[in-house]
């Protein structure tokens, strides 16, 4: 019983780890980008690609042809060339239409369940596992009684190497 | 036999899913976002009419203002509310109430034509770049914003205005003193 208790806290640990893995993604996710003026395209797509399209149904702003993400997109250049940061730049549309502009899910207050319980579920499934792995492995009540007899192991064996050839 | 004492997790697992989809079929998907600004102050924005003359929030301030997002392809919401725009800015504008109209994502041809169409007198000012809309988190047309003689959002309004949201909005925010 002890072994089992023992692989049922790895598994808690493990699930603890894996918690503090998502929770702490964040800040090492995305790095503010240096001041310029000119203002590359790569990061203004991938700026643009953590807002919701307003107009859209499920479309980033990077991926929406209509003309409120093209100025949406415009907005985020814009910002970007003035020297502000990415998280400045998310923050700023953040503020103006709260966090459902953003594609994710801020990693704290409520929502950082939508990132840490699939991490526990999954935790928990591994650790049932575990449980009834063991219990299958087990073996039966009575097993010495059903010791295999000499001769059959012998035939199986013969057998088995008859097969093989 | 032991696992029927893990029976208790089929329950367990079905359960909370069966609850989630109740709560998500409760909820409206077109539902309202709050908007955040209620209650921050009006961000500043600096406009041209169609008519050429300059208009400023600041311009505005000690006044209340009515805010409005409108476009002539908004059909027929902003069809709808445009005569009791025209009303509200007519019984309102010597009682301390600017009603102000942003067109967005038009083409100023049209716009223009809308305007004459229903006669409309009040300020109303293009909105070229889209930035007005965004500082207001403008999700689509029309959209109504309540702005208090200091200068913050006090209420908003999606979807075709009516002469009795406006006149109650404007006559509370009225009796506050500036």
């Amino acid at each position: 019983m002890t072994r089992g208790f023992a692989s049922a806290a790895a598994a808690v640990m493990l699930v603890a780890a894996l918690g503090w893995a998502a929770a702490a993604t964040p800040t090492a996710a995305v790095r503010p980008a240096p001041a310029a003026t000119k203002v590359d395209e790569q990061t203004v797509h991938e700026v643009a690609s953590q807002l919701r399209c307003v107009v859209c149904q499920s479309l980033s702003v990077a991926d929406s042809p209509s003309e409120t993400a093209n100025q949406m997109r415009a907005i985020v250049r814009e910002r970007l060339a003035a020297g502000d940061s990415r998280e400045q730049v998310l923050a700023y549309f953040v503020e103006k239409y709260g966090d459902w502009i953003l594609l994710s899910p801020p990693k704290s207050g409520f929502t950082l369940l939508v990132w840490v319980v699939p991490f526990v579920a999954l935790g928990i499934g591994l650790v049932l596992v575990a449980v009834v792995v063991r219990r299958w492995s087990r073996p039966p009540q009575g097993a010495a009684a059903s010791q295999l007899d000499p001769a059959v192991r012998e035939r199986i064996r013969r057998e088995m190497t008859e097969m093989d050839k | 036999m032991r696992a029927s004492r893990l029976r208790w997790l089929i329950p367990a697992a079905v359960v909370p899913v069966l609850a989630l989809l109740a709560y998500g079929f409760k909820t409206d998907p077109r539902g309202e976002i709050p908007s955040p600004l209620l209650g921050r102050p009006a961000a500043a924005f600096s406009l041209t009419t169609f008519e050429g003359a300059p208009l400023t929030l600041e311009g505005l301030r000690g006044r209340v203002v009515m805010l409005n997002f409108w476009a002539s392809w908004c059909i027929p919401a902003c069809y709808d509310e445009a005569p009791a725009l025209e009303r509200t800015w007519r019984a309102y504008k010597d009682k301390g109430v600017t009603v102000v109209g942003v067109n967005i994502q038009d083409k100023e041809e049209a716009a223009r034509e809308f305007l004459r169409r229903f006669d409309n007198s009040f300020p109303n000012a293009p909105d070229p770049r889209g930035r007005v809309s965004v500082d207001y988190g403008v999700y689509g047309v029309p959209e109504t914003f309540f702005i208090d003689r200091n200068g913050r959002v006090r209420f908003k309004h999606v979807g075709a205005l009516t002469d009795e949201i406006a006149r109650r909005q404007l006559d509370s925010l009225l009796k506050e003193p500036s």
